[in-house]
């Protein structure tokens, strides 16, 4: 078949694009709610503008339809790229994309309109449920399928990854989704109290584990060696993290449920593996960064790897973070209060949302057969981000240690020092500041949308060629 | 007690066993792969091979050794946890050489807290309330106890909300004396208002009744439909009074009055007859001890009774 000569781009296209258009939607709400926190009034009193709607739809779709597109999308152009064959299947491919797109719409209605399972990253409904296990298992056909007829005999370590993030998510989704139908748009779930909190948390921490990380670093084992034009750093320890790493995360979802009604021994677990976990994690931290050995001057000189570097960055900075939260008398303090908050934005924005960045100005280029259209916008895009973040991160911190503190004061006869509300209005600042940060963030994504829209305006669509495999030598 | 408790979380022993089987297995899984990886390490200086494989044109990959440092860290952390797991609880059942849980943790901190702060209110324990009312010390101290315990209902101001008392005025739902005070915070209350709507006549009869009742405190009120409902307010008088003025032993507000809980709009009223209310104050004798309740009763009185020193 002729067709078999050429890459299937026309999907990854779409998703490229939904990448940007939903990055742009959910963090406009992820700002605006923001917003919301420092100026309650924002609220208007309407039930669907409320924080409480409002954050299960920026959730899912910063996680979902951002992340998710631009994880389907890499992972699609990925894995032909590295099996030097087409899609598994192209109409199973279209599918996956429309289905997705679906689903984010689905959500993007009930969500507002308040209906919610009340899981945290998992609120959608069971019609919605079912429809996600539908075009999951979609996606892992057309992905493992492609996988099977590849052409070259070594699997590429960014499709272990993506492999991993495939499989794991499917078990997570159908395990922590299990609910029991009351009605069309209302379920209850089919596990007691404390157990449906530990089965919400292994799903919990397991979407940043596999969903959040493994899915990312297959983006980021493609595309940094490919913009850097250097050979990955070590093969090994691309092993050893990987087996580590998706062991490990299956552990650490006790650490959210310390000092709660979850027995001891499950906490401990939780904490230690959750411990054990920084190296791994550190693993592939370690192999984004020295992959760049030899080419150093390129952060000087190129701001796309500047984005890809500086994300995996963050993902060491929030992957020491991370454990060392877990430490049940660290967690004494943090828990509750806004840290969460910022740890969970500084792997967020930090790492999933830069590394998309940089994919994303490598990809769409080349996805149109253009150049990009402002190396200097993308610089610029750079700073606005790094500038964001910094903002959004260190109030939260500042917030959260600040809170927990006030919290836990006590006079010297030991009533509290500080009422809830006092320390309500203590995180005014820092609110505004977190705000001012995701303005910052979210202007550096409307100019990544202007460049790349000047990028590809008027560009007709590339079909690329599959290239012979190399001979192994 | 403890053990019987850790054990108790393990509906039998098997499901105990598989936590540490696997537990124990995964952290040997760990120790064998950065063994396995780690070793044969290129002596420095050399620069690593690639693995000879090349995706996509110009994919391939080096194989550099693990970091030492790296390696080094990985082998604290899983040494750690072994540490941890022998003294504190998580390998099933094992309860953990320290014996540590964290509801033993929590019960000794309160116990230190109470060994700590419990003579510093005690020493007012013996004194009246009414002198404790306008001892400037005990009342600094109340406050505190008000903000931390009682502010989330009745508000930092004590002015209350819908549903929760006003503390600042002479209207006393269980009566205003120290002594009913005290006992309001040390046992609760239940102040129950029943469903009406059967005994008065529905809907109408509740309408009427409503503007009745806004007539015994003067407010604006349709005199006729006053007047059909003034019969019907027998059925009220049990526990409001013959002339609605209330009755502190049951709880049962005066509506002759200006102070309204739920509020005083016929809409409101109307409500209240055909819903009824349930307001509960809960108790507070075993959680917060007499001693503490003892001063917060007296700032709870000094609010409505101020004198010259506040």
């Amino acid at each position: 078949m002729a067709e078999q000569t050429t890459y299937n781009d026309k999907v990854v296209r779409q998703f490229a694009i939904m990448t940007i258009v939903w990055g742009i939607v959910g963090m406009a709400v992820g700002v605006f709610i923001a917003a919301q926190l420092a100026w309650p009034a924002l609220n208007f009193d309407i039930p669907w503008l409320t924080f409480s709607r409002l954050r299960p739809l920026h959730t899912n779709a910063v996680i979902f339809a951002f992340g998710g597109s631009a994880l389907i999308g890499t992972s699609y152009y990925v894995v032909q790229r590295t099996c030097h064959v087409r899609l598994f299947s192209d109409k199973l491919a279209a599918f996956t994309f429309w289905g997705w797109q679906a689903i984010i719409v689905a959500a993007a209605i009930t969500l507002p309109l308040g209906i919610t399972t009340s899981k945290e990253y998992a609120e959608l409904e069971w019609p919605i449920d079912l429809a996600i296990t539908v075009v999951w298992v979609a996606y892992a056909i057309v992905f493992f399928g492609t996988i099977a007829k590849r052409r070259v005999k070594h699997i590429y370590v960014a499709n272990w990854f993506y492999g991993a993030f495939i499989l794991t998510i499917a078990l997570l989704h159908v395990v922590n989704s299990a609910e029991v139908p009351a009605g069309l748009w209302k379920s209850y779930s089919v596990y007691p109290g404390a157990i449906d909190a530990m089965v919400q948390w292994w799903y919990g921490h397991n979407a940043v584990g596999f969903f959040l990380t493994a899915g990312f670093l297959g983006m980021m084992y493609y595309f940094i060696p490919k913009q850097a034009g250097r050979p990955v750093y070590s093969y090994r320890l691309s092993i050893v993290h990987f087996w580590a790493l998706i062991f490990t995360y299956m552990w650490a979802g006790p650490h959210h449920l310390h000092y709660t009604a979850l027995p001891d021994w499950a906490s401990s677990l939780g904490m230690v593996f959750s411990l054990i976990l920084l190296a791994p994690s550190w693993g592939g931290m370690i192999n984004g960064v020295m992959t760049l050995s030899g080419a150093w001057e390129k952060l000087r000189t190129d701001p796309i790897i500047r984005f890809l570097v500086v994300s995996v960055a963050f993902y060491g900075m929030s992957t020491f973070e991370g454990p060392m939260m877990s430490i049940k008398t660290v967690n004494a303090l943090s828990h509750y209060t806004d840290w969460t908050i910022g740890h969970v934005h500084s792997g967020a924005l930090g790492w999933n949302a830069l590394v998309t960045f940089g994919s994303m100005y490598f990809l769409i280029p080349r996805l149109f057969g253009r150049e990009i259209y402002s190396l200097r916008l993308v610089e610029w895009h750079f700073w606005m981000a790094t500038i964001g973040i910094v903002l959004y991160i260190t109030s939260m911190w500042v917030s959260g240690i600040m809170q927990g503190l006030m919290w836990r004061a006590v006079n010297p006869d030991g009533t509290l020092t500080y009422s809830f509300v006092e320390s309500v209005q203590a995180m005014h600042p820092f609110y505004v500041t977190r705000f001012l940060g995701g303005v910052i963030f979210l202007a550096g994504l409307f100019v990544m949308a202007f460049n790349l829209w000047k990028t590809v305006a008027g560009a007709r669509s590339v079909e690329a060629r599959i290239p012979e495999p190399a001979t192994a030598h | 007690m403890k053990e019987e408790w850790v054990a108790n979380t393990f509906t039998s022993d098997f499901w105990s066993w598989w936590i540490i089987v696997l537990t124990v297995a995964g952290i040997v899984f760990c120790f064998w792969l950065i063994w396995w990886t780690g070793k044969g390490s290129a002596p420095k200086g050399e620069t690593a091979e690639t693995m000879g494989h090349v995706w996509d044109e110009n994919l391939e990959e080096l194989n550099n050794p693990l970091p030492r440092w790296w390696l080094n860290m990985f082998y604290i952390t899983l040494v750690f946890g072994i540490i941890y797991l022998i003294l504190y609880p998580g390998l099933g059942s094992w309860a953990g050489v320290l014996g540590w849980t964290d509801t033993k943790q929590y019960e000794e901190e309160v116990k230190a807290a109470e060994a700590k702060y419990g003579p510093i209110f005690a020493q007012y324990a013996s004194k009246d309330l009414k002198t404790l009312a306008s001892d400037p010390e005990a009342q600094k101290i109340g406050r505190r106890l008000f903000l931390t315990y009682c502010a989330i209902c009745h508000g930092s101001d004590a002015r209350g909300a819908p549903g929760f008392p006003n503390l600042t005025d002479d209207a006393w739902l269980w009566g205003g004396e120290p002594e009913n005070i005290e006992k309001t915070i040390l046992d609760g209350r239940q102040g129950t208002m029943p469903p009406m709507g059967a005994a008065i006549g529905g809907e109408e009869g509740a309408e009427q009744l409503a503007h009745y009742v806004r007539s015994l405190s003067g407010l604006k009120h349709d005199a006729e439909k006053a007047q059909a409902g003034k019969p019907k307010f027998a059925v009220c008088a049990g526990c409001h009074g013959p002339e609605g003025k209330g009755n502190p032993a049951v709880g049962a507000p005066n509506l002759t009055d200006k102070d309204w809980l739920y509020g005083s709009s016929v809409a409101t009223i109307k409500k209240t007859i055909m819903q009824g209310r349930h307001g509960k104050m809960p108790a507070h004798r075993e959680f917060l001890g007499k001693d503490k309740v003892h001063l917060l009763a007296a700032y709870v009185y000094s609010l409505s009774h101020k004198t010259g020193t506040n």
